[in-house]
């Protein structure tokens, strides 16, 4: 049916655009004076039957599921749902859509399938519904596009008018986005301060989220403490920048002031594969390589460590991070006017010390806003650390522990069965909030910077 | 023996600093300096006149070496100062740059204090031992470039944050810190109005008085202002050197005549 | 005549203090010089472990140790108008015992798993598709199972006491056994592309990964090509230089610093939660890497947009075309090279992307291998990951292929970039 309203729609435009031409064509044939000429009549008539008819399908085809389960749910016989909680209810319904989808298990209650094939039934109510509704859509909007076609219309202002409406909310999309992040993890987040009370979250010294999902299930009765967890990524992050940041300074220093024109051209090439390389590649080599690297020379050391040590999540980060460091200052020493370097070569500096006490005290700034974004990029990383940090959150500052960061727990809170009434899924965003709040300051902080410094020298 | 003493009495007030013999410099494939022969005598002030491109301020860039920072360029002849060839292996650049320092067309104060500015190349150099040398040293620059009256309350305020005079004023100051023995200047006023250009050009004339000055500029009104001699650059040729009074009044080259009554510009 | 007595100090710069100091000076310099290059050359190294650790650990899944078996079809057993419903489990166990006449039903189990779990399915197979085998004997390679592929690659020693190996001294030299009679082979692993995934490691490809890979791809660029540029073009050319265009442009670069797994809790929430979309579909994964993608591909298309010359945009105007008219059909053709450029590094950040997808369910286990966009799938990246969590040695060094193909693809990707930006490079 799908396919069938579709083809309605594509056929309804296309033949839209052929009548509207000819209507123009014969009113020029006429010996009148077109405004506009017969194309643009009829990309009119194209883009007025459509666009909408496009939309509404869009719409429909999310929200046609939805609303027929909701319509099954309602029409079930009084007394079957009486004392469930919510996750059973959704159990129930994901059962039936399950049977209605012909995946069978067993032998379930008649009610159920009898439910199965009230939703099967509205589904395709639905779907002829929705033909119908597309066919009358575009039929209205062909009558009408047809109507318009006059010597007179400016069908190339129409046409004109309707593509920068798309374009401006295409570029509304960015806009939509931000907000649909806001907002979800706001909704989300909210149901969680219900459960959670909020000074719990954030002042909380206990993260232990594996509570019981059913009554019967045994487990701890949940912890949502944040300050451990994110303790853990402040660690990371730490480790990260200690090691990336006199790297990628040093780096940089010697590509901008040093490094022989071929030099630069191979080595800036080579230092931005680092930063093209997937996030999980990092995060596999942390547990193929420099894990068990880290274990050996601790045990050489007489120590013995924990497999996923903190050093070794945020030392494999910090490779990740060393072009990035770099390139940011790189490009804020190179915004340095040469007139600095001159004055500073013509005093009979040296070059280092060109470098050192004038080019990079006057790079600072901007060097501040690329090490702030690395700091946010660090904060945010997610493959590296579920992949090569643990899953306990720990009350510790030793990089040779196991520590766990915010973005591990999002990630082994939702892997799996997600129900959104369960403080445990519903902590993911609460995280994620934390999370996208912080990360979303630093970076409005450094961009602020790094654009205060661009000025400064322009 | 008369003869001998007299002009060795001669040299000994108009003695030569900088002897530059066969300068050519090449930008990559462009032949930018053909070929110079100058003199230029001690505590002095000896002013490079020319069209634009004409190569005056590349030659300039010669006398302290500040053409070895451009990768591209090529520098062959012998330039002597003091009778000692600054492109000989065993001549340091960086020390060179203290002995023939530079100020630039714009005024470039690095962005910390005036104090800091001044107080730049003594400290690189090493030349002071104590603090107080070192303030010393960072007041006289300034009295030298006549900024200390207008500054001398506020040494710890950025020197960026001056007038474009005085900026240029604290860049001569910052050359002079290192007590140079030949200062360069590269069209020091083109950034200025001419309060300020006034101001700097009576200090150019004080600054003779300690050492050679050169100075590169457009204005022929200003090199007949400031300087005693003056060369003409034309196309990468040292055209004419003499007497500012001479090249400008009695030119002997036509080419100098012409870009004095404003033939060629 | 000026007095020369008041001339300032001069320093003896050839004195032997300020030579000492000029070296000390220059060690310094050298010493920044040698921190600069040791910092680029640690770097570098780093890339280099990486890479050959990571390479040297996916040779060892290039080839998969093949045993060669000639197994009777019983007549008796295999009906021939339904040789698919035969009990090929009892007929592969038939034919483990007839190899090893003397050994106990226990000792027949643990032989029987020399063989991969596989091996009954492909026997099946080629009699489904070759039924005139019925009663013959069926000559056929088949992988063996991982521990004994560990063992033939040499990475289970012999040497390591029984009780710590995966296989034990009996299993070793049955495999022996089948070595010395020349049935072991090694050919080159070529199901490690075609299969999909398997909880066997002998039998597990990338295929399904791949193919979702694509879809998921496919999705993305799609969705946030034609709308990165139409906002590309709106901001870059009409949009008014106002609060809201500045509020759009801030937008757009805080976006592309959000961190990708907000991006999952959003799909997680919205597109699962809200509006019902099918969890792990490879459509839900392009969605949300084209929201992803859109500020790259915006952010490349304006620069593109930008280096046209104004020459070209004041000659179309000058022959009275709409301003429309000139973006669409001057500036915009000259600037597709650096859009589809920019487009295309977009993708390949897209391709490498995890964390969202884990959060959308495209980390299930899934044998088969999707046949549309809207079937759940794996893609590249998840499927590493996946692999990476499986505790069987043989995933080891199944993960390391899996990245070296992922690296491949981006390689191929980046260097289709470049090509472009060559070929169409105009100098104005």
């Amino acid at each position: 049916m799908t396919l069938v309203a579709f083809s309605i729609l594509f056929a309804a435009a296309l033949g839209g655009y052929i009548l509207n031409r000819m209507a123009a064509d014969r009113i020029r044939k006429g010996g009148a004076r077109l405004h506009s000429l017969s194309g643009f009549h009829g990309m009119y008539s194209a883009l007025v039957v459509g666009l909408p008819g496009l939309f509404l399908l869009t719409i429909w085809l999310i929200l046609q599921g939805p609303v027929s389960e909701n319509l099954m749910m309602s029409g079930l016989p009084d007394g079957v749902l009486d004392g469930l909680d919510a996750g059973k209810i959704a159990l129930i319904r994901s059962e039936i859509t399950q049977i209605a989808n012909g995946n069978v298990f067993g032998t379930p209650d008649p009610w159920k399938i009898e439910a199965a094939e009230r939703l099967i039934s509205l589904n395709a109510a639905g779907d002829r519904l929705m033909v119908v509704s597309v066919a009358l859509l575009v039929l209205a909007g062909l009558v009408y596009a047809r109507s318009r076609v006059s010597s007179e219309f400016r069908a190339r202002h129409g046409v004109e008018a309707i593509i920068l409406g798309l374009m401006v909310g295409c570029s509304g999309m960015a806009v939509v986005t931000t907000a649909g992040i806001v907002f979800s993890l706001i909704y989300e987040s909210w149901a969680f301060f219900e459960l959670i009370p909020l000074q719990d979250f954030l002042f909380g010294l206990n993260w232990e989220p594996q509570i019981a999902i059913r009554a019967d299930q045994v487990a701890g009765a949940g912890a949502f403490g944040v300050i451990p967890v994110f303790l853990g990524t402040l660690v990371i992050m730490t480790v990260a920048l200690v090691i990336a940041v006199p790297i990628g300074l040093f780096a940089a220093i010697y590509l901008n002031e040093f490094a022989a024109a071929r030099t630069r051209n191979i080595v800036k090439p080579l230092l931005e594969i680092l930063s093209g390389i997937p996030t999980i590649v990092y995060g596999f080599f942390a547990i193929l390589t420099v894990a068990p690297f880290l274990r050996e020379m601790a045990a050489g050391a007489g120590l013995t460590i924990s497999p996923n040590t903190a050093l070794a999540g945020g030392g494999v980060m910090a490779i990740m991070l060393i072009p990035f460091i770099s390139s940011f200052t790189d490009d804020a020493l190179a915004a340095v006017p040469q007139s600095l370097r001159d004055g500073s070569l013509a005093l009979g500096a040296t070059r280092g010390e060109t470098m050192l006490k004038v080019l990079f005290p006057a790079a600072i700034p901007g060097i501040v806003g690329g090490v702030l974004l690395a700091v946010s990029r660090a904060i945010g990383e997610t493959m590296i650390v579920v992949m090569a940090a643990g899953l306990i959150a720990k009350l510790t500052i030793n990089p040779l522990d196991s520590v766990t960061t915010v973005t591990v727990q999002i990630v082994t809170l939702l892997i799996g069965d997600t129900e959104f009434d369960n403080p445990k899924t519903l902590a993911a965003f609460a995280l994620g909030m934390l999370l996208f709040v912080i990360t979303l300051g630093i970076n409005i902080l450094a961009l602020r910077i790094v654009r205060k410094y661009r000025e400064l020298y322009d | 023996m008369e003869d001998l003493r007299l002009m060795e009495r001669v040299a000994d007030t108009t003695r030569t600093k900088i002897t530059a013999r066969g300068v050519q410099v090449y930008y990559g494939e462009k032949h930018a300096l053909k070929d110079v022969d100058v003199d230029i005598l001690d505590k002095t002030v000896t002013a490079f006149i020319g069209p634009s491109g004409c190569g005056k301020s590349t030659f300039l860039r010669c006398l302290n070496r500040m053409n070895d920072t451009v990768a591209s360029a090529r520098v062959s002849g012998t330039i002597l100062l003091d009778g000692e060839d600054i492109y000989d292996r065993g001549v340091d650049p960086v020390q060179l740059r203290a002995r023939v320092g530079m100020v630039f067309q714009k005024p470039n104060p690095f962005p910390k204090s005036i104090y800091e500015n001044v107080a730049y190349g003594p400290r690189i150099h090493g030349l002071t031992r104590s603090k107080a040398e070192l303030d010393a040293i960072v007041e006289a620059s300034l009295r030298k470039a006549a900024l200390w009256n207008e500054v001398k309350d506020r040494l710890a305020d950025t020197g960026t944050g001056l007038s474009g005079g005085q900026q240029q004023r604290l860049c001569i100051a910052r050359a002079v810190a290192t007590h140079p023995e030949v200062l360069l200047m590269d069209e020091p006023c083109s950034a200025l109005d001419p309060i300020a250009t006034a101001q700097v050009e009576e200090l150019i004339d004080e600054l003779r008085a300690h050492f050679s000055v050169v100075i590169v500029t457009h204005s022929m009104q200003q090199a007949a202002r400031v300087s005693q001699r003056t060369a003409f650059f034309h196309l990468g040729n040292l055209v004419e050197y003499g007497e500012t009074g001479q090249v400008f009044t009695n030119p002997k080259d036509p080419r100098t005549e012409s870009y004095i009554t404003g033939r060629i510009g | 005549m000026t007095d020369i007595s008041a001339q300032a100090p001069q320093f003896d710069w050839k004195s032997s203090g300020f030579t000492a100091r000029l070296q000390a000076r220059r060690r310094s310099e050298l010493w920044l010089r040698g921190l600069g290059l040791g910092a680029i050359g640690l770097a570098l190294l780093m890339l280099a472990i990486m890479l050959t650790s990571i390479v040297g650990s996916a040779l060892g899944a290039l080839r998969q140790t093949h045993v060669t078996i000639s197994v009777p079809i019983p007549a008796d057993q295999v009906d021939p108008a339904d040789p698919f419903s035969a009990n090929w489990r009892r007929i592969m166990q038939n034919y483990v015992a007839s190899l090893y006449p003397e050994a106990s039903a226990a000792e027949l189990r643990e032989l029987g798993g020399i063989l991969s779990k596989g091996a009954q399915f492909m026997v099946r197979e080629a009699v489904v598709e070759d039924p005139s085998l019925i009663g013959q004997t069926l000559t056929i390679s088949v992988p063996v199972s991982d521990p004994f592929d560990q063992l033939a690659k040499g990475f289970i020693k012999r040497e390591t006491p029984e009780n710590e190996r995966r296989v034990n001294d009996a299993q070793i030299a049955a495999f022996d056994v089948l070595d010395k009679a020349g049935l072991i082979s090694q050919p080159i692993n070529w199901g490690l592309l075609t299969n999909g995934d398997s909880r066997f490691p002998e039998l597990a490809g990338l295929r399904g990964a791949a193919v979702g890979t694509f879809y998921l791809l496919l999705t993305c660029f799609v969705l946030s090509f034609p709308v990165g540029i139409a906002a590309a073009i709106y901001l870059e050319e009409f949009a008014p230089k106002n609060r809201l265009s500045d509020f759009i442009e801030v937008n757009i670069n805080n976006l592309a610093a959000v961190p990708s797994v907000v991006f999952g809790l959003l799909a997680l929430a919205v597109f699962l939660n809200w509006f019902g979309l099918p969890r792990g579909a490879p459509i839900v994964g392009g969605l949300t890497l084209a929201l992803m993608s859109l500020p790259t591909i915006i952010i490349a298309t304006r620069a593109a947009l930008k280096a046209v010359p104004p020459s070209i945009r004041e000659a179309a105007l000058g022959i009275g075309a709409s301003h429309q008219q000139v973006i669409f059909h001057h500036v915009l053709p000259l600037a597709m090279p650096g859009i589809l450029t920019g487009t295309i590094l977009a993708m390949a950040q897209a391709i490498g992307e995890t964390a969202p997808l884990l959060l959308i369910g495209m980390n299930a286990f899934i044998t088969s291998i999707p046949t549309s966009p809207l079937e759940s799938a794996t893609t590249l990246p998840t499927q590493i990951f996946i692999w990476a969590d499986s505790p069987e040695r043989g995933f080891v060094s199944r993960t390391s292929a899996g990245i070296v193909v992922l690296l491949v693809a981006l390689v191929a990707m980046n260097g289709l970039a470049i090509y472009l930006r060559r070929k169409f490079e105009r100098r104005w």
